[in-house]
């Protein structure tokens, strides 16, 4: 634990550890804190339709006051903060993994395999998410915060897969690869011994902006009506604010703080993969 | 012409075809891949919803089952598909029976494509030149102090700006109207109170995606205006003694600018999924208020034709970013 310690903090002197990367990591772990620690101040039963007094706004009996249906907007923040927060960081898993196999095996065994994955990805990386995702949610009878985040990793593995390939190819020039060929190493423990480990800067730095993408697109879709309505997530937020026309009704406090919180989570997550950046390739570091 | 401008044309091309071939094919697997047939579904879940009652569900059901040969083998339904698409026919809508899906595209894309095509080119401009800008020596503290301001502003979604916005300029100072593409009681004529009334509209969305992207623009010009302005030849042109202005724009921006064009192939898609969004927050009559009212409406040939005309139209789009490309970059066009 000291040795960890240690070499934070000589990592922070030498400016790997960017301020920007601290503040970013601060940023989302407050968020993750609200989630986890918020339900234990709070009732649950007052983010339920009807629960409290309708339509009130921020004042002394409800602190971010209460939307249309009768429910308290701050019980409804602290509860559907970590669903959105969950659906982004499965779908967020799922691409990179998904992304990682496919750039591993195209850069790896090259030849058809490669041009099959690398057409698909080119192709699916210039449609837009939004439409093709409308298509398959749209056909989706039941849908939970679960299948919300399948849907969603199912576009979100093309930039991993290209990042990973492009990886691979450059790696596998290396000389320390040639070393272990010929020490006898077969294709797949030189994938996973040597190439793999040189790879986990760009699968981390890809699962930040995959995390963030997916949220995005699991708000997008929400705020369009297709995420499952019952649970209660930021984008269902939105999209019930503007069924009721909060907007131009005037309560701000029913779309303002989701919106507060979303902008800080992209925020949180902008400045991380900015800092990592500047972690993973120290030529950065220095400007 | 030389050939290798020709084959690079070729590829482009191919891949255009390539991307509106797959989109196609998705878009006719994917409602099949699920149980149950797509009319059917689409039809019981219009009726258990409500959406609309003025149509003969079962009329319209069987019209849909002679017409698409729904117990056909599948590739048979593929290939009358495709001759469907090219005879431009793509359904008719189940909620406004009987107007044809065609038609209403028809009378929401000018409006969508207008709308991204100036806001995307306004914002590609005045953040392309702001980041040289600030990649310059001599940037003041002035336009420095912006840079965090963009960060923010390119990491919020933008159809979250748009509700922002309409809160402000809408409703709290009412400069301008909250919704609609143009006034409802307006007659359409070629005059300058429509006109007005059009720009008066699309002042706000286009402003969303105005600020939502401009940051990004800005911040990729920035590290590649950098990374130019480090080259030996500008060292060269200062020690001719070129006069500062001519080495910004003639040697520093448009060497930058490529990077930013092929950028901007990659992020249409992605400005496209958020237009859509913002569409729908300011009720703009274009492709994606057709296609939030189609959802909402379980419109099902409607929901298809507008993805499908998103998707095809973006590539056409990212075809015509590809042929600007050899007039910026001379080592193409030899």
């Amino acid at each position: 634990m000291t040795h960890f310690f240690a070499s934070l903090r000589r990592n922070y002197e030498q400016g790997r550890i960017s301020g920007v990367l601290l503040l970013g990591l601060a940023i989302l772990l407050a968020i993750v804190l609200f989630g986890l620690i918020g339900p234990l101040f709070v009732d649950a039963t007052n983010a339920q339709v009807g629960a409290v007094r309708p339509r009130k706004p921020p004042g002394a009996d409800y602190f971010l006051g209460t939307d249309s249906q009768g429910r308290d907007m701050w019980t409804l923040l602290i509860y559907a903060t970590p669903n959105t927060l969950k659906m982004g960081l499965i779908a967020g898993f799922i691409g990179v993994g998904v992304g990682t196999v496919l750039g591993l095996v195209a850069g790896q065994f090259g030849g058809w395999i490669d041009a099959i994955i690398r057409v698909i990805s080119d192709a699916l990386l210039t449609v837009p998410a939004i439409a093709i995702l409308v298509i398959i949610a749209g056909n989706i009878d039941r849908m939970s915060t679960w299948v919300m985040a399948l849907v969603v990793a199912s576009l979100g593995w093309m930039f991993t897969t290209r990042t990973v390939r492009a990886q691979v190819l450059t790696i596998r020039e290396k000389s320390y690869i040639e070393v272990a060929r010929v020490n006898g190493e077969g294709p797949w423990e030189i994938l996973f011994t040597e190439v793999m480990p040189n790879l986990m800067p760009y699968i981390v730095a890809s699962f930040v902006g995959t995390v963030s993408g997916s949220i995005l697109a699991v708000i997008g879709l929400e705020a369009l009506g297709l995420g499952a309505l019952e649970e209660m997530t930021l984008g269902n937020t939105i999209y019930w604010s503007q069924q009721s026309a909060a907007v131009l009704r005037g309560y701000w406090w029913w779309w303002g703080p989701p919106i507060v919180v979303i902008a800080l989570i992209f925020i949180g997550l902008f400045l991380t993969s900015v800092g990592f950046d500047r972690f993973a390739n120290p030529k950065l570091a220095r400007r | 012409m030389s050939r290798e401008l020709a084959r690079y044309l070729a590829t482009r091309f191919g891949q255009l075809l390539l991307i509106v071939f797959v989109a196609v094919s998705i878009n006719f697997i994917i409602p099949r891949l699920l149980p149950g047939d797509p009319v059917q579904t689409a039809l019981a879940r219009l009726q258990a919803t409500g959406g609309a009652q003025n149509v003969d569900i079962q009329a319209v059901s069987a019209a849909y089952r002679a017409k698409y040969g729904l117990d056909a083998p599948i590739l048979e339904q593929y290939i009358n598909y495709w001759f469907d698409l090219f005879r431009l026919d793509l359904g008719v809508s189940f909620a406004n029976f009987p107007e044809k899906v065609s038609t209403m595209i028809g009378n929401a894309l000018p409006w969508s494509v207008t709308l991204l095509a100036v806001a995307t080119l306004i914002a590609f401009a005045t953040g392309s030149l702001l980041g040289a800008r600030l990649a310059w020596p001599t940037a003041g503290r002035g336009i420095k102090a912006f840079v965090p301001l963009m960060m923010i502003l390119t990491s919020i979604p933008f159809y979250l700006l748009a509700i922002i916005l309409i809160y402000f300029f809408a409703v709290v100072l009412k400069w301008f109207p909250p919704a609609g593409g143009v006034d409802t009681t307006r007659i359409m004529r070629l005059d300058w109170a429509t006109t007005e009334d059009i720009l008066r509209h699309a002042f706000l969305p286009c402003l969303a995606i105005v600020l939502g992207n401009v940051g990004f623009w800005a911040l990729g010009m920035r590290s590649q205006m950098v990374s130019v302005l480090g080259e030996d030849y500008i060292t060269f042109a200062e020690a001719k003694g070129l006069p500062p202005r001519r080495i910004f724009v003639w040697y520093g921006m448009r060497n930058a600018l490529l990077a930013q064009v092929t950028a901007l192939a990659l992020s249409l898609g992605s400005v496209v999924s958020g237009a859509v969004l913002v569409e729908v927050i300011f009720n703009y009559p274009g492709l994606g208020s057709l296609l939030y009212v189609a959802i909402r409406g379980q419109d099902y040939f409607v929901i298809q034709g507008v993805v499908l005309m998103l998707i095809v139209s973006l590539a056409v789009l990212l075809f015509l970013v590809d042929l600007i490309y050899p007039l910026l970059d001379p080592r193409i066009r030899r």
